[in-house]
């Protein structure tokens, strides 16, 4: 039982962490209909950061914040220099554009950090378990990025459905040029949703470096599980996205753990071990699959155009 | 006969100069060149397979090298458990990589625009994520095959200047293939289906039958390639199929133009020489790689072969009223 609910939080905690990429993904699409391949570069690039500034200063936290504001910028310059000649041209420019970025940062990270992947470690205080029931523990650093995550959805909806920032966002998204002709600095504005998205991107990036190593490559794989979320989500739906991050973290998660055990009952052992690890690993592409076939525009389709 | 435009002359050298390097590999003692290019024929035929739906289909798959792997692995499996013979080799790597095409088709061809270039792209990398985790077959290290597939007599595939021609005659064969077809009655409706699929539904036409017959061929097509590579490099490994490959097919048709059935060979030929020639400069070449293709996308929408034939038109001599 104790399992159970561990699995369960680990699900919860890996959802909610794919939350912060998807809806990166899913606001720079829904706002700018910008698809954007090199988003999990910026996640890469995220957790390098942290590693580095963490090393630096020798402070988690402070590390993390520095990364976080690097991020932004970085992703902020992208935009400048990189995306803005990309808006309103067809998807396939976007996806060859941002292939040819991602081709860059990864050798970019080369470059600086070499090839070999790099560690983050936490700092005591949350390199601990804590007892959150009577009898059961569990890390104290996942609940901290469950936490943390919770906040973030929380003041993303904060931002966009109840701030002035977010109602010229949310305007920019529908009518551009309108809200181009009323005088607001529209390309301002773009850059900075770009630069949040980064920063989601970077947060979710360097969250996961202290349990996985930071390598090149890292954001890759996980960028086609953003991928699928958007999708099933609805592209351009943040509340969508909340949604199927946490289904997708959950199906995936019990999954792996209990995939197994089940095949166990119904198939000889060898059966079972040889195809537990494909299956578990397809099973979030047949609950899209499982999606697409009932709504192809997603669980939460936006509503515009 | 064609008209003599610079481009058809530039397009005709190329073909006329793939069918005659290996007589140059072969006085040069150059082993190297032929290798690379016989890649460079099989990565192209992959290319020209995926340019029948992107560029006269409109659909913009992002895991065409989903079908490079089940042709690849097709091969690889068979000749795992000792069955060498080609004649059922092929035909298992054509079939399964139609069966995959027809599955994949029929449910991501319910969706448009970027939900397409999102869900083919996530088909494939499940597909990657499966065979990675077949133990059985080598799992994420790969499998080495020992034989290459057996043909009849005359035909040895181990001979590599055969091989090379065995990959050239089915390159121009598909060129061939996706030429008839774009200006078959079929060809003709698929690209009205790109250009305005409500107004060709509207005169009649099934159109989803019609894209997922095209998105059938192309992948079918590229399955066949993937039996080739697989023959090529005597090895298969999950990465042939990870999904920058997917990307690397559609920057070669990008670069060397949609417009013709040659456009990705032009492209293939392009893309692969540059990354000779730049991993020969420095290590880090991709960084160059890349923001060059962001310069390409940017500034020359219609690739090589697009601007070869504007190229063509300038030189043309004016006449007229």
């Amino acid at each position: 039982m104790t399992l159970f609910i561990e699995q369960c939080l680990n699900g919860l905690q890996f959802g909610l962490l794919l939350f912060l990429l998807a809806a990166g993904l899913t606001l720079v699409f829904g706002i700018m209909d910008l698809v954007n391949l090199a988003h999990g570069s910026l996640y890469m690039i995220g957790a390098y950061f942290a590693a580095t500034f963490a090393a630096w200063t020798g402070s988690f936290v402070l590390g993390a914040v520095l990364a976080l504001v690097a991020t932004l910028v970085v992703g902020m310059a992208v935009e400048v220099i990189a995306m803005r000649r990309l808006y309103g041209r067809d998807h396939l420019d976007h996806v060859l554009g941002t292939f040819g970025l991602i081709l860059f940062f990864d050798e970019a990270v080369r470059l600086i950090w070499g090839p070999a992947g790099m560690s983050l470690s936490l700092p005591p205080w949350l390199n601990r378990s804590v007892e959150i029931l009577p009898g059961f523990e569990y890390s104290a650093y996942r609940l901290a990025i469950i936490v943390v995550t919770l906040a973030v959805a929380a003041f993303l909806y904060v931002l966009v459905m109840r701030t002035r920032v977010g109602m010229l966002i949310r305007a920019g998204a529908s009518n551009r040029e309108m809200v181009g002709a009323l005088g607001v600095n529209i390309q301002l504005l773009y850059t900075l949703v770009f630069g949040l998205g980064a920063a989601l991107a970077g947060l979710a990036g360097l969250m996961q470096a202290p349990i996985l190593t930071v390598q090149i490559g890292m954001g890759e794989n996980i960028l086609i599980l953003a991928f699928v979320i958007t999708v099933i989500g609805g592209i351009g739906s943040v509340r969508g996205a909340l949604v199927a991050a946490l289904l997708v973290g959950f199906i995936d998660t019990l999954g792996r753990s209990y995939l197994p055990d089940i095949l166990h009952v119904v198939l000889s052992p060898a059966a079972a071990s040889t195809l537990a690890p494909a299956l578990s690993s397809m099973l979030i592409y047949m609950l899209m699959a499982v999606v697409l076939v009932f709504k192809p525009e997603g669980l939460f389709p936006a509503g515009q155009k | 006969m064609p008209a003599l435009t610079l481009r058809n002359v530039v397009v005709g050298a190329l073909l006329i100069a793939l069918v005659l390097l290996p007589v140059y590999a072969h006085f040069a003692q150059d082993r190297f060149m032929l290798t690379l290019f016989t890649r460079i024929l099989i990565l192209g035929m992959a290319a020209v397979s995926l340019n029948l739906i992107l560029g006269f289909g409109g659909m913009m798959s992002f895991g065409h090298a989903a079908y490079l792997g089940i042709g690849g692995y097709a091969v690889g499996m068979l000749a795992h458990e000792h069955i060498y013979s080609g004649f059922v080799q092929w035909p298992v790597a054509i079939g399964a990589s139609a069966l995959f095409a027809l599955v994949i088709g029929a449910l991501s061809l319910r969706t448009r625009g970027v939900y397409f270039i999102m869900i083919t792209l996530a088909f494939a990398q499940m597909a990657y994520y499966v065979v990675s985790g077949i133990a059985r077959y080598g799992g994420d290290d790969g499998l080495t095959i020992y034989k290459r597939s057996q043909f009849a007599a005359p035909i040895d595939l181990s001979n590599k200047t055969q091989f090379y021609y065995v990959c050239l005659v089915l390159l121009y064969a598909s060129i061939y293939l996706v030429w008839r077809l774009i200006n078959s009655r079929f060809g003709m409706a698929l690209q009205g289906v790109r250009s305005n699929e409500l107004r060709m539904r509207a005169i009649g036409f099934p159109t989803y039958r019609y894209r997922l017959t095209a998105f059938v061929i192309s992948g079918t097509l590229c399955g066949l390639a993937g039996a080739l590579i697989a023959n090529h490099t005597d090895f298969v490994s999950p990465s042939m199929m990870y999904w920058t490959r997917s990307g690397d097919l559609i920057i070669m048709v990008v670069l060397g133009g949609m417009g013709s059935p040659v456009g990705p060979l032009i492209g293939a030929v392009a893309l692969l020489l540059l990354e000779e020639t730049l991993s020969s400069i420095t290590e880090y070449w991709q960084i160059i790689l890349g923001p060059m293709l962001l310069v390409v996308v940017l500034f020359a929408r219609g690739g090589i072969d697009g601007l070869l034939t504007k190229l063509s038109d300038k030189m043309r001599p004016k006449v007229g009223p």
